[in-house]
């Protein structure tokens, strides 16, 4: 193949990354796009077999087929085993977790290519050529090592709070000095010492930069690593003279940036302050942790009555309930209620789950018809006149603290306002605070009921009490 | 290649990036940034190069790895995104814009 056609073919998958984040930002047009990207992708990885990029060193490109063809292909099925099932398998619920995984490993793969071109350089390198690779060895880094960390902060592998320490912003401002000045050493005498223990450094400094997140600040981040990497792989193709490369890490790299922001603007919460508010913060003290106050619990058959005398009623799905798996029971409490007349809507807060737009997912899933789910916008006015609000697993979203504390974790967080509702109820497992770990003083409120248990247990009992009424 | 060709494609691709994703209604979020993730898996295309390229045994099994991992970014993106966004099927409420 010559070197024009493989570049044409590679402009086109270009063409086609770009048409697949076109349909990825319509719903009418997102699966099909998803499948665009799928096609340029899979063609670009085709034809890198039928065409030899000659060497960096200027010497003649050897003929077909590829060296280490065999390991190549096997290292690619390794791939395949592997995040096929993953990706098949994953209950939606832990979804937002994989992403942060498979982002990272995309960021781990960047690396790793640089560290090789980086061994490759030679002497003749040139400096633009250097830097590139040294970039790319620590963006690479830093979002493998951070994502690492969202995923295990998902996973609830470790305390989803941010994690702070006595000095730690000392420390995460050496380590950052410590890696601009360990890249200058590295671009002033190239050795692969000095490269490792930027690599190490560099690892470091990605867990250090996400351990202060807080957990419902997550997505954010995980978004901005997924920026990252589309840089790294953007300075990749620098390097190793891929338009395509350029094209498609450049492109994430940017719709990455504005994907981050917007996330950032949905959450109600600055970029700068998710990133570097746990510097700033003093470690607050969680409200009355430990404090044991009264609250107004009730029974499955309480919860009945007070559905079957409502005129309307709205359903606050949280992480809880996917958690549960309820979300088909909740969809036949809905169905009950509807045949008794109760008009009936899903409030859905654009982060409910762990991820924007997580919780139409996994209401979708349950077949609950899409014109019952209402954003925030537009259910939070009719409030007033909400007979119920049952909060199912959700916590954080709904937590006035977010309009009358400042200076609490999710302050300026928009929230859907159940308070305005006549009746609210909770259904909670614990009186463990949410994600973001703030105490909610909502459910001390005289007119909330709280019905503790699992979702899917406490559901059922309330539609089967329901259906006795 | 000449360097002003290579900021030129960097320059509007970056502006390319912000356009196309400027307006999405947070229920596309989730999946957008998965799709996005997936596409960075071409990275893969460079780990098959430097695979080529490989001298020692010890850059070849670097590449190795980084095409493992690249295969797993790319083709477990693109799948799970299609699991995502197969759930909206026949039930999105019209245009969202």
């Amino acid at each position: 193949m010559s070197s024009t056609l493989y570049d044409l073919i590679g402009l086109a998958a270009g063409v086609c990354f770009i048409l697949a984040l076109k349909g990825l930002s319509h719903p009418k047009t997102a699966r099909r796009g998803n499948l665009i990207g799928a096609f340029g992708a899979t063609v670009a990885t085709l034809v890198v077999f039928l065409y030899v990029t000659p060497p960096r060193d200027g010497s003649e490109a050897h003929s077909l087929p590829l060296h280490n063809l065999g390991w190549i292909l096997g290292a690619i099925a390794v791939g395949l085993i592997i995040g096929v099932p993953a990706a098949r398998r994953v209950q939606m619920t832990q979804m937002p977790q994989l992403v942060a995984l498979f982002n990272g490993v995309g960021g781990g793969a960047a690396a790793l290519v640089a560290i090789v071109e980086y061994l490759n350089l030679g002497s003749d390198a040139t400096t633009a050529e250097v830097i590139f690779t040294v970039f790319t060895v620590v963006v690479g880094c830093v979002s493998f090592s951070g994502s690492i960390i969202t995923f295990m902060k998902l996973q609830e592998l470790m305390t989803t709070r941010p994690v702070v320490f006595p000095g730690g912003r000392f420390v995460i401002a050496a380590t950052l000095a410590a890696v601009l000045g360990v890249s200058g050493w590295v671009v002033a005498a190239l050795g692969t010492t000095p490269l490792l223990v930027l690599a190490a450094l560099s690892l470091l400094f990605g867990i250090l930069f996400v351990l202060p997140v807080g957990g419902a600040d997550v997505p954010i981040v995980i978004s901005l690593l997924n920026a990252f990497t589309g840089l790294t792989v953007a300075a990749s193709g620098y390097v190793l003279n891929s338009t395509l490369l350029i094209i498609a890490g450049t492109l994430v790299g940017a719709s990455g940036t504005i994907l981050t922001r917007l996330m950032a603007d949905a959450m109600g919460r600055s970029l700068f302050g998710t990133l570097f508010g746990a510097f700033t913060a003093k470690p607050q003290d969680v409200a009355a942790a430990g404090e044991e106050r009264p609250v107004r619990s009730g029974s499955p058959d309480d919860v009945a009555i007070l559905l079957n005398y409502a005129r309307r009623v709205v359903i606050v799905p949280g992480f809880g309930l996917a958690v549960a798996q309820a979300q088909h029971t909740v969809r036949e409490l809905a169905d009950l209620m509807l045949s008794k007349g109760i008009d009936v809507a899903y409030g859905i807060h654009p982060v409910a789950g762990r991820m924007p737009g997580h919780m139409n997912v996994l209401l979708a899933e349950a077949n609950v018809p899409y014109d019952q789910l209402a954003e925030m916008d537009e259910v939070n006015p009719t409030f007033g006149q909400t007979d119920v609000a049952i909060v199912i697993g959700a916590n954080d979203v709904v937590n006035p603290a977010a309009k009358t504390t400042p200076g609490c974790p999710i302050y300026g967080m928009p929230i859907l306002e159940v308070s305005n509702a006549s009746n609210v109820i909770f259904l909670k497992r614990s009186m463990r605070p949410g994600f973001a770990g703030i105490e909610n003083e909502l459910l001390y409120d005289p007119k909330t009921m709280l019905l503790f248990g699992d979702a899917k247990a406490s559901l059922t009992k309330v539609v089967s009490a329901l259906k006795a009424l | 290649m000449e360097p002003m060709a290579i900021v030129s494609i960097f320059v509007l691709a970056v502006f390319v990036g912000f356009e196309v994703v400027s307006k999405v209604s947070s229920t596309l979020h989730t999946p957008l940034m998965s799709g996005a993730n997936a596409i960075h898996g071409v990275i893969l295309v460079g780990a098959i190069i430097v695979a080529d390229h490989s001298k020692t045994n010890l850059e070849l099994g670097l590449s190795l790895a980084a095409i493992v991992l690249a295969t797993i970014n790319m083709v477990g993106g693109f799948v799970v995104t299609d699991r995502m966004l197969e759930m909206f099927k026949g039930k999105k409420k019209g245009a969202d814009q």
